[in-house]
């Protein structure tokens, strides 16, 4: 087994997120992990990315290689063309589709969306509109994580105790909350992929 | 032995590490990416009950201090700085080489290669080589951890400080990490020699033949070091030195295993018998390091002869920038095929202010006066937050160099004949190193404004405590800048008016004027509220 990952977004979005949960299900799997997250100047809202790699065998680089991941999961839709160098032939671009516009230059959306489409293997998803629909608007990095959950090989029940564990101390409504939004986004990509 | 596992990035490695192997004191400034060791050991019960000093002070250099003090009294201690942070704290960094260690000294220094969030991408492996100490490069999170242990061993069996330079990538990467059962701290115990800090000429020269000699058991520490392996290989035609975190890049590239021998550098001084064995049996050696070609340009020595070194230098990887797996792969001739390229449309989206951020409004009154009415290049700034003035919509800004020197080239500038002459400071790098650049100016009687953007925190790298909290006032007029000059204003919009007013009028005034806009960073703002609710 091994997943290599590019988590994209803009500061302040909350990409690590993603890493904690997906994080958890890799190391209570027994699985070796690595995670190159940006800290610093970028944070203030400038691109991030981090590097998140989980594997069976030891992992040698703290930087997924250009042209080796197996997913690009962004919650933000320009952002995940940032990064197409890295993602490999076989691998899967899964992007919310709603935008954050806070440069003035920000792109056409019908251009970022058909650039997206044009990717043999996508999902597109209006993560922050699911979230809404589960009446968790702040669970839009949950159902991102839903809808990659389909492409990786680990433990989704995992993925939810990591829900539980992380966001557990905010109380019973919030985990749930945050369940419901990471299985509607697994439903979605399960209709899609 | 106990198998604790824990999930902990290289920062967070070493902290954990030195509050295990002992130390007594954690002393830093804030810096990217250096950061996260001290807020780690700040946040660790267990350094809590050990009582372990571990609060930030006013600048790398008091940093290096405080921590030699502590190496004085017998304690094993630990300084960390980012590597620009090391040229602050250059003169105790050098001169502890000479005094020497009592309790177990380590400075922590993390290199920032391709700038990342830094001024430069300086290597402070040169600076470790120039002091004459053993410098440590951990390759991984778990070496990471480790090396403290050793680092502290290798300090207190030679009585010498000891260099631990990571960079961004590891400082800032999470991994499995094996902890160990702690050991005790140190009992308080002075140097058996009471004159061994007093560098004196006389006992200086004495010292530094003490170091000089120390040199070989140096050295010879590096050939033997469990860090440091000469891996063998079938295929002769090329040897590689791989130092730190470059080897992981290396065997990213050979899953199965390198085909050529392979020297893992972790540990320094170079170690000479290993690498003399490598160049003898293979017929070209390439050097792997992240920063500047050190141990490259060491090995082709200033005449180039003999030996066939490729590198940075030799155009194989470039000169500048962090090394990643697939510069490394062009390096070693292997191909990698990429993904398709960035589509055109996507635009660069640099950092910026926050919205609602006090320093935007400061930025508004300062562009509506100084460059409204005199252009642009009347402003020299520093290092925060607030540098991001440079970009636009603001684009107030002429200089960013180091921490403190606003005030300084304002002075500088002054004394050529600029009018207005600007100075913007945040409050965190005012009391780093902001308050002897104004009594320079108070005692030359400069016309200078210094604007002291008081945001009662360290924003730049996510909200530490500033030393000016509260006191900004009192320590300018402290140095002497005249109580009619020193103004307060809260920079919010509705003030925008009374903003520029101070301002105009401060132009009026010959002489050093000190305008502080006091508002608290929105970030810690958020934050507090949030702890408040939670309560």
């Amino acid at each position: 087994m091994k997943c290599d990952i590019i988590l994209a977004g803009v500061g302040g979005q909350g990409i690590l997120s993603i890493a904690t949960v997906l994080g958890y299900a890799a190391v209570e799997s027994g699985f070796y992990l690595k995670q190159a997250e940006v800290h610093g100047m970028s944070q203030r809202g400038g691109d991030v990315q981090s590097n998140f790699r989980i594997s069976d065998k030891p992992i040698f680089s703290d930087l997924v290689p250009k042209g080796k991941a197996d997913l690009i999961i962004s919650v933000e839709p320009m952002e995940s063309l940032r990064y197409l160098p890295y993602l490999s032939e076989t691998g899967w671009l899964i992007t919310n589709t709603s935008p954050f516009k806070n440069i003035p230059d920000y792109p056409d959306e019908e251009k970022v969306i058909a650039e997206i489409k044009k990717q043999p293997r996508h999902i597109a998803i209006d993560a922050d509109a699911i979230a809404k629909e589960v009446k968790n608007p702040r669970g839009m990095n949950m159902v991102l994580v839903g809808a990659a959950s389909v492409f990786m090989d680990l433990d989704y029940e995992l993925m939810k105790k990591g829900i539980e564990v992380i966001f557990g101390k905010k109380g019973q409504e919030i985990v749930d909350a945050n369940i419901a939004a990471l299985n509607a986004g697994r439903e979605f990509s399960k209709k899609n992929k | 032995m106990s198998k604790k596992r824990m999930l902990l990035l290289g920062d967070e490695a070493i902290a954990q590490g030195a509050i295990d192997a002992g130390a007594s004191g954690f002393y830093a400034y804030p810096g990217t990416p250096s950061t996260e060791i001290m807020e780690y050991a700040q946040h660790s019960k267990f350094a809590a009950e050990r009582n372990i000093h571990r609060t930030w002070s006013a600048n790398e250099k008091t940093a290096a201090e405080g921590a030699l003090g502590m190496s004085y009294a017998g304690k094993r201690a630990m300084a960390m700085m980012k590597h620009v942070g090391l040229n602050v704290a250059m003169d105790p960094f050098v001169n502890s080489g000479i005094t020497g260690a009592n309790g177990g000294m380590i400075y922590t220094v993390a290199d920032d290669p391709s700038m990342h969030s830094s001024q430069d991408e300086q290597d402070s492996r040169i600076l470790g080589k120039f002091a004459l100490i053993p410098i440590l490069e951990p390759s991984s999170q778990q070496e990471a951890y480790d090396m403290v242990f050793h680092g502290y061993q290798l300090s207190e069996k030679y009585m010498t400080p000891v260099l631990m330079r990571i960079t961004t990538r590891l400082a800032h990467s999470r991994a499995g990490v094996e902890v160990r059962d702690a050991i005790s701290q140190n009992d308080l115990k002075l140097p058996e020699d009471k004159r061994q800090f007093v560098l004196l000429p006389a006992i200086a020269r004495k010292r530094y033949k003490v170091l000089l000699e120390n040199q070989k058991n140096f050295l010879a520490e590096s050939e033997n070091s469990v860090w440091n392996k000469y891996l063998d290989g079938n295929d002769k035609s090329r040897g590689i030195i791989a130092c730190g975190l470059a080897y992981n890049y290396l065997m990213e590239n050979y899953p199965d295993g390198c085909p050529h021998p392979v020297i893992k550098l972790c540990q320094y001084p170079a170690p000479e018998n290993m690498i003399k064995k490598l160049v003898e049996e293979c017929e070209e050696v390439l050097v792997l390091e992240d920063g500047m070609p050190m141990v490259e340009a060491d090995l082709r020595g200033l005449l180039d002869r003999d030996v066939k070194v490729k590198g940075r230098m030799t155009g194989e990887l470039p000169r500048d920038g962090e090394l990643n797996p697939n510069l490394v792969a062009a390096s070693l001739g292997l191909e990698m095929k990429e993904g398709s390229p960035v589509p055109e449309i996507v635009k660069p989206r640099p950092p910026k202010l926050c919205s609602g951020c006090g320093h935007a409004d400061m930025y508004n009154a300062i562009n509506e006066v100084i460059k409204g009415k005199y252009g642009d290049g009347h402003v020299f700034s520093d290092i925060g937050c607030y540098t991001l003035g440079a970009l636009p919509p603001y684009q107030s800004i002429n200089s960013c160099v180091d921490m403190g020197a606003s005030i300084t080239m304002a002075k500088g500038a002054a004394d050529a004949g600029l009018f207005p002459s600007i100075a913007v400071i945040g409050d965190s790098t005012f009391t780093h190193s902001g308050m002897t650049p104004l009594l320079d100016a108070v005692i030359d009687k400069n016309n200078i404004i210094v604007f002291i953007a008081d945001n009662s925190t360290t924003g730049m790298t996510g909200g530490q405590k500033s030393h000016a909290e509260g006191r900004a006032v009192e320590i300018v007029k402290g140095l002497g800048v005249h109580p009619d000059h020193i103004r307060t204003i809260v920079p919010i919009r509705k003030n925008h008016e009374e903003f520029v007013k101070i301002i105009e009028e401060e132009l009026e005034y010959d002489g050093v004027s000190v305008i502080i806009p006091q508002r608290e960073c929105m970030v810690t703002l958020a934050q507090k509220t949030r702890a408040a609710k939670k309560k």
